[in-house]
């Protein structure tokens, strides 16, 4: 998956108008660099404009045109004053108008640069928190696939250790973790495999191959699965060590959310 | 649209009466209150006429730019927001939206494909465009997932993209 893929269907939000937040922030970020995701968005602007002109109806009533040329009229005859009021006062106050429209220009890029300001801290403010989302999530992944992370199940008191497997997945971004644990050792040849149940009652999807470590451990984290698959549940086989396209039987375990 | 930046009211008149349909049935449709509607037409239009440069003439055409605009300031009194600023300069298509008879043929084929998208991606695509919703609250009102809320609305609007690339 590129960069773009991740981004498509944000950028489709962000022409709406309605991404916000840290998406809204990632998003610009990787617009100000990338010309064909810009390019996707004009493009975006142009399918929405054909939804926005499906709703062409009946014409406004009269007195709106009334009520908008009276409206341009009255600014047009503002302007002329102005003009007027100048000439009549002659070349003398020229120096004096000269300063009040530098005074002007001055205050005017004086606002540009609040407003910029304004809009940098709050882009610092929205790239802090990326940042901070970002650490943590990177914590939480490190934890759970460090192989120094020691892993503790709890099961009730005098119950014999039984293999169980925790999948943590997000249909949105398609990724996975698994956490496996009291695993048997496979055969020589042999490796576990990781099924996804789609919701859509669709075939069983290849997650990832793992293999236990001596005590019977093991996290995987999934390749990615295509964006937006809803899983019913997720399944586990023995296959050979190359992986296989279907699940061989018998179904070693499963879990449906 | 040269003559409207050269202060040309007769030339103002001739764009409004071209195209403030298109703008009048954007905002009715959104804000369903013609008073408002009448409110966004003036509004769109006196802004063109105050900064006529705000749109990139070389590049678009002003009827499908126009429509944008109209559904951004729509959504903007629908929520009661603070106007947003990055709107598009332009709107680039490859149709004749000048000629009323030529833009109403392209108004039945856009209805036509629309009626052809899957009920539940149109669904999502009308909250997001007519409601303003964001994907997290579209999710929310349908109990659907964030992921195929998103999928949804970027598939409606693709398909709308492949009808007219034909």
């Amino acid at each position: 998956m590129t960069a773009h893929d991740q981004f498509a269907e944000d950028l489709a939000l962000y022409a709406l108008n309605t991404l916000t937040g840290a998406d809204k922030a990632a998003l610009e970020a990787h617009l100000a660099g990338c010309a064909e995701c810009r390019r996707e968005l004009e493009q975006l602007h142009t399918d929405i404009s054909l939804l926005a002109l499906s709703t062409e109806g009946p014409a406004p009533p009269a007195r709106s045109r009334q009520r908008l040329l009276s409206a341009i009229a009255q600014e047009k005859p503002a302007a002329e004053r102005e003009s007027r009021r100048s000439s009549a006062w002659g070349w003398f106050w020229v120096p004096s108008l000269a300063a009040v429209a530098m005074a002007l220009v001055a205050f005017s890029l004086w606002r540009q640069s609040q407003d910029l300001n304004r809009r940098i801290k709050n882009l610092e403010a929205q790239n802090s928190q990326v940042q901070s989302e970002v650490q943590h999530a990177r914590e939480v992944a490190n934890l759970l696939t460090s192989p120094e992370a020691k892993r503790f199940t709890l099961i009730a008191a005098n119950a014999r250790p039984q293999p169980q497997a925790k999948a943590v997945y997000m249909a949105s971004t398609g990724k996975l973790v698994l956490l496996a644990s009291n695993m048997e050792p496979p055969p020589a040849g042999k490796a576990y495999e990781v099924w996804l149940l789609p919701m859509s009652g669709a075939a069983p999807m290849p997650c990832g191959m793992f293999k236990p470590d001596s005590k019977g451990s093991a996290t995987m984290m999934g390749p990615g699965m295509p964006y937006g698959t809803e899983a019913k549940g997720f399944a586990i086989t023995m296959e050979n060590e190359a992986g296989s396209e279907v699940p061989t039987p018998p179904i070693l375990m499963v879990g449906t959310g | 649209m040269s003559a409207v930046g050269a202060r040309d009211q007769g030339a103002m008149a001739a764009l409004y009466d071209r195209y403030s349909s298109v703008v009048y049935g954007v905002a009715l449709r959104i804000l369903r209150d013609s008073a408002a509607a009448e409110d966004v037409l003036q509004d769109v239009f006196l802004q063109l006429w105050r900064n006529p440069g705000v749109f990139d003439a070389r590049r678009g055409a002003l009827g499908a730019w126009l429509a944008v605009i109209a559904r951004h300031r729509s959504i903007d009194a629908l929520r009661k927001q603070k106007p947003e600023d990055e709107l598009p300069e332009t709107v680039a298509i490859n149709m004749d939206l000048e000629n009323g008879t030529a833009r109403r043929r392209v108004v039945e084929k856009i209805r036509a494909v629309l009626q052809g998208v899957p009920q539940a991606q149109r669904s999502a695509l009308e909250m997001a465009f007519f409601e303003g919703m964001t994907h997290s609250e579209i999710a929310e009102k349908t109990g659907e997932p964030l992921g195929t809320v998103k999928t949804r609305i970027r598939a409606a609007l693709i398909t709308l993209r492949k009808a007219f690339a034909e």
